[in-house]
């Protein structure tokens, strides 16, 4: 069974449809890209698997014992966290937060926990630091700590390598990978179409046309051939 | 000097200043992180200007009731409390979702209920030193060391509440102001704590406008939050430094009004203003060392 089914979303916000008609589903481990141009709906999508929007059409479910609050989000930067006086370690045990319900602090075990997020994605030396002060693929590496703290089923990424050097990107979707072979599904937006097509298991095609399937699939479509064409021209340039 | 001090803290009337000054800022540093990191720095400035007008009511029922204004200081609290907690809600829940965008939405309230508070006050006021009063309102006056033992224990209660709420929610607080979009999808209910940190928020001002009265409590909110900011890096240790700063700078503020006959409100946040430049140096000089 999949974790998550949408069917026949239509998505946008007062009345202005972005898109209409879309289906896919995603199963345990997969590992999905969403792509389009920008404008098409991808972060209206996101926010609305996340239950931050409602639909304006369609339904949502959620299956394979994932609630819908068991989706990890590694979000863009948002204004306020560019000046927040948080350390490193405050902001992954937020992860928890969810967990805690109405008990006021964190226990023993979810402290535990927010350490061995930190260790697995290499950063628990940066425990004490100060968030703001850290370069943008460390920001981005305790953001995804904070998410497997509130998860370990589904990681969905918000272009989490806009901004960040050519290295480091490789490094990022290096350790998405690993991640998703310990078997967390993946969702995530990306511009990025050659990495998406490298790493992911299928691929979302959001835009006038719209493609869902696996990646062999994709490269076989008129859509596919195009946008990769498309894309290799540009970086020829 | 001293003997100056030591001679007006066998006073009653100042001790009770002193504990209630001491209070309230304590409980006005505490969400002060929350509000400037939220961009809701004049959250505190609108509210305090609700706060006055709803104190104008106040002292018109109080007319009413056969009451003189100066002497129902309880009874003042009983109405403007209930209002700002209302307009605080209103500001915090709107403010994401209207037409009248934040920032926008406070001043209107702020400075409509500023005018509908003067207004009310000049109409129906039976006091003879209106300005006065008006003036004492808006940037504090000797009002504090006038206080009853029954306003000082009411302050007292009220900023127990703020502090024991805050630390209750603290952790919940520190994740919605640092992600709301995060914490809303892993299932905090993070409307709900925007709903709690408004109302603790008019809590404050209420107890704060006794202070250093309404022009001035932003003051009183951000400056601590702000000088905090500049030298310490962890939530945690700027919400400790804030409120320590914030108690200091009160103490040092009050003890230079008693010595130099300055008024309370704007001597306090004069202290908070240099105390602001000097953590301002240090965290430069820290920072480059």
């Amino acid at each position: 069974m999949s974790e998550l089914i949408c069917k026949d979303l239509t998505l946008g916000y007062e009345n202005n449809a972005l898109v209409e008609g879309l289906s896919f589903e995603v199963k345990k481990g997969d590992y999905l890209c969403i792509v389009g141009e920008n404008g098409t709906g991808k972060s209206t999508l996101m926010r609305t698997i996340l239950h931050l929007q409602k639909p304006m059409g369609g339904t949502i479910e959620y299956g394979d014992d994932l609630k819908s609050t068991e989706i990890g989000y590694l979000p863009q930067q948002t204004l306020v966290q560019r000046d927040f006086p948080a350390s490193v370690r405050e902001v992954v045990l937020s992860g928890c937060q969810a967990k805690t319900g109405f008990r006021p602090f964190y226990t023993k075990d979810e402290k535990a926990l927010a350490k061995k997020n930190m260790e697995r994605l290499g950063i628990e030396n940066l425990s004490k630091r100060c968030y703001r002060e850290l370069s943008g693929g460390q920001q981005q590496r305790v953001l995804l700590a904070r998410a497997l703290c509130a998860t370990e089923k589904m990681l969905l990424l918000d272009e989490p390598v806009s901004g960040l050097d050519p290295k480091v990107t490789a490094d990022m979707y290096k350790m998405i990978k690993k991640l998703n072979d310990d078997g967390i599904s993946i969702i995530m937006i990306s511009h990025d179409i050659y990495s998406a097509v490298k790493y992911a298991s299928h691929i979302l095609h959001i835009g006038n046309d719209t493609f869902f399937g696996t990646v062999k699939e994709y490269k076989k479509t008129k859509l596919g051939k195009l946008y990769l064409d498309e894309e290799g021209g540009k970086e020829n340039d | 000097m001293i003997d100056t001090l030591t001679y007006y803290l066998k006073f009653p009337f100042v001790q009770y200043a002193i504990i209630v000054g001491v209070l309230i800022a304590l409980c006005s540093s505490l969400l002060g992180v929350t509000l400037v990191l939220k961009r809701f720095s004049f959250i505190g400035d609108g509210l305090s200007h609700v706060a006055f007008g709803a104190m104008a009511i106040a002292s018109i029922v109080n007319v009413s009731f056969g009451e003189s204004s100066k002497s129902s200081g309880q009874n003042d609290m009983l109405i403007v409390l209930p209002i700002t907690i209302i307009s605080a809600i209103l500001l915090l829940w709107t403010g994401q979702n209207t037409k009248i965008k934040g920032d926008a939405a406070i001043a209107m309230i702020s400075v409509g209920a500023l005018a509908i508070g003067y207004l009310l006050m000049n109409i129906f006021s039976t006091s003879t030193n209106l300005s006065g009063d008006v003036c004492s309102t808006l940037f504090g006056s000797t009002s504090i060391l006038t206080l009853k033992s029954s306003e000082v224990w009411l302050c007292i209660v009220l900023s127990i509440v703020v502090v024991l709420a805050f630390i209750y929610f603290y952790n919940k607080i520190f994740a919605v102001t640092f992600d709301e979009s995060f914490a809303k999808a892993v299932g905090t209910k993070a409307n709900a704590y925007n709903l709690i940190i408004a109302v603790i928020i008019a809590v404050i001002i209420v107890l704060a406008m006794n202070l250093v009265g309404s022009l001035l409590v932003t003051a009183l909110i951000i400056f601590p939050a702000l000088s905090a900011m500049r030298v310490f890096k962890s939530f945690l240790s700027v919400t400790v430094c804030a409120a320590i700063f914030s108690i200091i700078c009160a103490l040092l503020g009050i003890f230079l009004s008693i010595i130099y006959g300055t008024p309370v409100g704007s001597t306090i946040v004069a202290v908070d203003m240099a105390g602001f430049f000097v953590f301002s140096i240090v965290g430069k000089v820290g920072g480059k060392a």
